[in-house]
């Protein structure tokens, strides 16, 4: 059933799609995941006691947004895709936070 | 508030969704259906079935209770009912019902569009929710039996039982998608389906809440369903995440559980305070007071509700500095409850009250959610809830809440907007009976409880001391009360649907777009495409047309 009659928001949209990135940028940034993969896997081999975790969830975080910019196009795409990503990532930050918050606190 | 501007197709613009020629016929019309009206009609008759089914499990175990020691069941049996209960009503009637039913049938509608985003998606959320629905009653019948961990499935006893928890959580896991896929439906719909004119703050108050609710859906259910994998998967292969025999946190799965969960509730009320705000201008015949802060106090409850699912856990061993934060946190979203409350009577106040069945229904609403809304404070605060945990104090406020709260909106719902989907009008008289004589069985069925949770009645037992009969036998009547007041609802609903008079478009005289079209409505819903010039809660104009009456 085709709907005729779109907000605003859907018409921004559309603009966005005509960007893509060049192939050179999709294979930076391809050789940039798989070097941040070999950090991951090197860092795990160092003793860093509790500061571990948090090194990796750093290493995941850039490697998802390299791949949620560049692979699924986010960075070109209408703004809201990004606030709805952005309230997103921090609910899972907050939930993160307040679990862990827990562990540190248990006796 | 609107006026016709892009025409529709023709040859569908008279005849309503039910009688309109599709592609296929009979029963495949509906089964194949992308028509999102159709699609909540079959949400509405899977939902009511599964009610009936939870409920009778209900009055099953009240029957238990009525007498100390084993009246008609086995202590296991009791054991795998209420859990049989709280599944199927959490799962398959709490969390869909309002959203699936009256979302898919009124969101469209009252944003002026011809249906959701996404139709064909919205259909495989429905065979997901049948899928998961037959999962769950294939579990009762298949491995080790119907499971007996109750609707919380907490570890490690839900990895140890040999009942069977691992297809049952299936079930739930299936479940959630039909839900994930729901909320993302919405979240586009409300995005990009408005209609010519209607800004943000000229939607319907149900629109932002479901709205609210959809986040909620998107962001917490995906939790749940990892967080049930991992049950399969450690009750499997022992991967020992969970247990702690295998060094294990058990904590990580209440933690886990909640995060999901604790938001559910909002998944479950928010939707339903939609629905309030819609009744109340209708039969007060005025504009909502407050029209943003009830709106923007949706995403508040929204966003709130999801950081306090500590609160669940205040006695199983988290940190205390995690009490002391949970149990704030918990405060804060009294708030925001609070002020849905004040503006609804608010928007009473000075009004043309109506007091029709659905009308009726919401005025319950307030004074039982009020009392489940303020016992919820004992188990926010950290000395009493230390008292009252996993007592009868906690089902009295969980039903209060979630029965009195979502139930009974559901039950308001459906006659407020039953003459617009079936195009039937009901007998008001009989469903006004109706309505007393709920409030009353409600009331005389849980507010016991409270008392004998205070009195230290632990919660999931099948038996107890002889000085608590009196208030069981209190409360066995109540069930009787309300499941015959629930019985002749649904009869008087029936009856309406086979011979009810012919419902007019605008039967209560309100003023959001649904009123603006046919009961039942047309396959596009709409002559034409409307455009919005003011709120959602006008009454100018209706005041105007009963002036000329």
């Amino acid at each position: 059933m085709e709907n005729n009659h779109l907000t605003e928001e859907h018409n921004d949209g559309h603009v966005a799609e005509a960007h893509h990135p060049s192939y050179g940028i999709n294979i930076l940034v391809w050789i940039g995941l798989l070097s941040l993969t070999a950090i991951t896997v090197a860092v795990a081999g160092i003793n860093l006691g509790s500061l571990a975790l948090t090194v990796a969830l750093v290493i995941a975080l850039v490697k998802s947004m390299f791949v949620i910019n560049f692979f699924m196009h986010l960075k070109f795409d209408n703004k809201v895709f990004k606030i709805f990503l952005g309230i997103c990532m921090l609910t899972f930050i907050v939930v993160l936070i307040l679990t862990f918050f827990d562990l540190t606190f248990r006796n | 508030m609107a006026n016709g501007t892009i025409a529709v197709s023709p040859h569908t613009a008279e005849v309503d969704f039910y009688n309109v020629r599709t592609k296929h016929k009979g029963i495949l019309s509906w089964l194949l259906t992308i028509d999102h009206k159709r699609i909540g009609i079959m949400y509405l008759f899977a939902v009511v079935f599964f009610f009936l089914v939870a409920m009778t499990i209900g009055v099953f175990m009240r029957l238990e209770m009525l007498t100390p020691g084993e009246t008609i069941m086995k202590p296991q049996t009791y054991n795998s009912l209420f859990t049989l209960h709280g599944v199927i009503m959490i799962f398959l009637f709490i969390i869909p019902a309002v959203p699936a039913v009256f979302g898919n049938f009124f969101l469209p509608i009252q944003l002026g569009a011809q249906d959701v985003q996404f139709p064909k998606l919205n259909l495989l959320s429905w065979y997901l929710y049948v899928i998961g629905a037959v999962l769950a009653l294939t579990s009762l019948f298949s491995g080790g039996g119907i499971m007996d961990t109750g609707w919380t499935f907490y570890v490690p006893y839900s990895i140890r039982t040999t009942t069977n928890v691992s297809l049952s959580v299936f079930a739930a896991f299936v479940l959630g998608f039909a839900t994930i896929l729901t909320g993302l439906n919405f979240i586009t719909t409300i995005h990009r389906l408005r209609c010519p004119g209607m800004t943000w703050f000229r939607m319907p108050l149900f629109a932002w809440a479901l709205y609210a609710t959809s986040w909620i859906q998107v962001l917490a259910t995906p939790v749940i369903g990892i967080t049930l994998i991992l049950i399969i998967l450690e009750r499997a292969f022992g991967i020992g995440i969970f247990d702690p025999a295998l060094g294990g946190d058990p904590l990580l799965y209440q933690h886990m559980f909640w995060i999901y969960s604790h938001p559910a509730v909002y998944i479950m009320i928010l939707p339903a305070m939609g629905v309030v705000s819609e009744i109340i201008p209708t039969f007060s015949k005025k504009a909502i007071f407050g029209y943003v802060p009830i709106a923007i106090s949706s995403l508040g409850i929204a966003l709130v509700g999801y950081l306090v699912w500590g609160h669940h856990m205040f006695s199983s061993g988290i940190s205390d500095t995690s009490r002391v934060i949970f149990s704030l946190l918990t405060f804060f979203v009294a708030l925001p409850s609070g002020i849905k409350i004040f503006n609804w009577v608010a928007t009473m106040y000075k009004g043309s009250i109506e007091v029709t069945a659905p009308m009726l229904y919401v005025l319950l609403f307030i004074f039982i959610f009020s009392i489940g809304g303020l016992t919820g404070l004992s188990l926010g605060a950290l000395n009493t809830d230390l008292h009252l945990t996993d007592t009868y104090f906690v089902v009295a406020h969980f039903h209060y809440v979630m029965f009195g709260g979502m139930g009974i909106i559901f039950f308001a719902a459906l006659h407020y907007w039953f003459p617009k989907m079936f195009g039937k009008m009901y007998n008001e008289k009989v469903a006004k009976t109706a309505a007393i004589w709920i409030g009353i069985g409600f009331n005389m069925l849980y507010f016991p409880m409270f008392i004998m949770g205070y009195l230290g009645q632990p919660r999931r037992y099948y038996d107890y001391l002889p000085e608590f009969q009196k208030y069981h036998i209190f409360s066995t009547v109540g069930s009787w009360v309300l499941v015959s007041g629930i019985l002749i609802m649904y009869i008087n609903l029936a009856i309406a649907l086979k011979r009810g008079k012919k419902a007019p478009d605008n039967p209560w005289g309100g003023t959001t777009l649904e009123w603006k079209t046919s009961s039942p409505p047309i396959m596009e819903n709409f002559k034409e495409i409307p455009t919005v010039t003011t709120g959602p809660y006008d009454h100018s104009n209706m005041e105007s047309q009963e002036v000329k009456k």
